[in-house]
């Protein structure tokens, strides 16, 4: 078993902040990340599948064709867009790390071949701050 | 014998912006910025390098305590940009585009008064890893 990894990135615009919670408990709970006019981040995606490399092509699967596959899917939908208004699959998400790699990991899993199992995604934030998930409940 | 050197302090913000020029209409705007204009906003991690060049105090060794300029960069620039909308929550950019090259004069005009004068400033802005500007261009012409 070999796993590949390809790296996406992307530039959004977010902001965390609970409808249900007023401005002062916002604030109180996500500081300056509830800063009501958004701010922003460069993120970075890394993709990493597992599988077994094909005799006829040594690939696992043509890290080219997971790259387009991740843009189409995942990446040209987050690019210069605000994730809390322009993102149809964070709609009534709070738009944590957390929540935004679980829900890129159930628009990708899907639409990978049966041979390319997808086995981490990594979301980074900042140079500081990023999220792992393996896909477990 | 020239004893200038140069010392660099690198601080970072987070901020969301667009780019748009409000003289055109939105199909100019998207033409010239493309997904830069989107009206929802995006965002960076902004990288910023501030360059002093000077000769080093005799006394301390010191071009400029690199500690006083973290404070100054973090009390005039960070406080005002970092988790911000660089075009709706700032007074800088409420008539000016805030392209990276913008942002870096506007840095540069925020820091330059406070800053000994005998001291050369040079601020280099990172929008992302791989597009970045810097103010005042080396080429003095």
């Amino acid at each position: 078993m070999v796993y590949l990894t390809r790296i996406e990135h992307f530039n959004a615009a977010h902001k965390l902040y609970n409808p249900d919670w007023t401005p002062e408990k916002n604030e109180e709970v996500f500081g300056r990340c509830a800063n009501a006019n958004w701010h922003g981040h460069n993120f970075e995606l890394y993709v990493t599948i597992k599988g077994k490399p094909d005799p006829d092509t040594g690939f696992i699967f043509d890290a080219k064709k997971l790259g387009a596959l991740v843009q189409e899917h995942i990446t040209d939908k987050l690019d210069h867009r605000n994730l809390n208004v322009d993102v149809d699959f964070m709609r009534g998400k709070m738009c944590s790390i957390e929540n935004l790699v679980v829900a890129i990991w159930n628009e990708l899993e899907p639409r990978l071949p049966a041979y390319a199992k997808l086995h981490c995604l990594k979301l980074v934030e900042t140079a500081k701050i990023y999220v792992e998930y393996y896909g477990e409940a | 014998m020239n004893k200038k050197v140069a010392v660099y302090r690198k601080e970072h913000f987070n901020a969301a912006h667009r780019l748009f020029n409000p003289a055109w209409d939105e199909a100019t705007n998207s033409k010239v910025f493309g997904k830069c204009a989107l009206p929802n906003y995006h965002g960076h991690n902004y990288e910023l390098d501030v360059k002093l060049t000077g000769v080093p105090n005799a006394d301390t060794g010191y071009v400029m305590d690199l500690k006083e300029l973290s404070e100054l960069i973090k009390k005039e620039i960070l406080d005002r940009f970092d988790h911000r909308n660089l075009n709706l929550d700032t007074v800088e950019f409420r008539n000016l585009n805030p392209t990276a090259e913008n942002i870096a004069i506007v840095i540069y005009s925020l820091l330059r008064p406070h800053l000994p004068e005998q001291l050369d400033l040079q601020v280099r802005l990172y929008e992302t890893p791989r597009n970045f500007v810097e103010y005042p261009a080396d080429d003095k012409s």
